[in-house]
């Protein structure tokens, strides 16, 4: 039986360990609300110009020679994989689901005899694709400086990927994060953005004057879709984190709990039967008199 | 037949403006242009400018770097990269974004080297619009 000190140790331990997840679990909450914010006020920007994108890739994209970010360079030989995962740990499933997710693809692509190239936004996936995949990360773009994902920082992101692509460093780029369903509900996602892929347009009925061409409007917007992309990425991530970290640490807390109360019982027991001994001997020494 | 068309403002980060107005001068990368209620639809590219839009309270103004406007008979959308109110720009912001434009002046590839520039050029016009030093 452990000793009363060892028991009531362990028990101030456990319980500063909950006071410490029941506060990340609150900063996790209000950070989850800004985070959803965010993707909320973010989200007509993304949508209208989803709209604009699915009008245009249909009336240009099916001609050939159009823009190589829509029609692709004609092979699918080299994949750049984009890896978004947050830059923290403690946060349940969230981080391993994307690698995850990541990987299967990764081992998929290199198993159909493709080339691999690998993108990790993100200290988490870095570290852990690190082991199995090194050979084949070629950039990380470190975000843990960054306190608000802004458009500027999905922008420099798609300028970097886009830069890649210029200079035919890969033909397909796909991208890897968790979309936000619920705070107990993320869904990591794989999602093509070079080329670029649209739903099929609904028919709108609206034919636009275009200024300056056509082309000329497709090739300017679709570098930005890809930002566009990236940055409702990032924020469905940010928001998927805030939401994963509040319900495992709220677990955390709750598990401390629980702990706490079975190491009271004990405690009182072993109390309890301290005491009944120290009676016995002292009844016994008195009867032996 | 209304004389007013409905006007949104949506940049990435949020949406800045969505009501009626009755014109909106928006700096497409072709020329200004105006546009009205039952105006033809028409999407063009936007260069970085004042977009004015007048409205029964008044006129507002935006500034913007770049991205997109789409004019229906019912409506503007500017889809714009970057917007705030005219009266919010300050020397800062306009220092950042006109170091960012020299930036991807440097970076742009050959063949955007010109419409890079173009952009430099029309954001120094832009600033000095502004009263703001252009660097």
């Amino acid at each position: 039986m452990p000793n009363l000190s060892d028991l009531k140790n362990r028990i101030a331990s456990v319980k500063s360990t909950r006071k410490i997840t029941k506060a990340m679990q609150m900063v996790a909450s209000a950070k989850l609300r800004r985070a959803q914010d965010a993707a909320q006020a973010g989200r007509p920007y993304a949508e209208r110009f989803n709209a604009v994108m699915v009008g245009l890739a249909a009336s240009v994209g099916a001609s050939k020679g159009g823009p190589k970010l829509l029609t692709g360079t004609g092979s699918d030989q080299t994949q750049l994989l984009v890896v978004m995962t947050a830059e923290r740990g403690l946060c349940g499933g969230f981080n391993s689901n994307i690698v995850k997710l990541a990987r299967i693809a990764a081992k998929q692509l290199l198993a159909e005899g493709k080339t691999v190239k690998i993108l990790t936004i993100g200290k988490k996936g870095r570290e852990s694709l690190k082991r199995e995949f090194g050979a084949f990360l070629v950039d990380h773009v470190d975000l843990s400086d960054v306190k608000r994902v802004g458009y500027d920082n999905a922008s420099e992101i798609a300028q970097n990927v886009l830069h890649r692509f210029d200079a035919g460093e890969f033909d397909v780029a796909k991208i890897f994060y968790s979309e936000f369903g619920s705070i107990v509900n993320q869904i990591p996602t794989e999602l093509q953005v070079i080329p670029a892929k649209f739903e099929a347009a609904t028919d709108e009925g609206t034919v636009y004057d275009y200024e300056p061409s056509e082309e000329g409007i497709l090739a300017d917007l679709l570098p930005r879709s890809v930002a566009t992309q990236i940055f409702t990425a990032l924020l469905e991530n940010a928001a998927s984190e805030q939401g994963a970290r509040m319900s495992a640490m709220d677990n955390a807390t709750r598990n401390a709990g629980e702990m706490i109360d079975k190491l009271t019982i004990q405690y009182n027991r072993s109390r309890q039967a301290k005491i009944t001994n120290e009676l016995i001997e002292i009844i016994s020494g008195a009867e032996a008199l | 037949m209304a004389d007013t068309l409905n006007f949104d403002l949506v940049s990435p980060e949020r949406s800045l403006a969505s009501f009626e107005a009755t014109a909106v001068q928006i700096p497409g990368s072709e020329g200004d242009m105006t546009a009205m209620a039952n105006h033809e639809p028409v999407l063009t590219t936007l260069r970085p400018g004042v977009l004015s839009v007048s409205a029964s309270g008044g006129v507002s103004e935006y500034v913007v770097t770049g991205g997109f406007a789409e004019v229906t008979a019912q409506g503007v959308t500017v889809i714009a990269e970057r917007a705030m109110a005219k009266a919010d720009v300050n020397q800062e912001d306009m220092d950042g974004i006109i170091a960012g434009a020299a930036e991807a002046v440097e970076k742009a590839s050959e063949a955007a080297q010109e419409a890079a520039r173009k952009v430099q050029s029309d954001l120094a016009v832009l600033a000095a619009a502004l009263g703001l030093n252009a660097g």
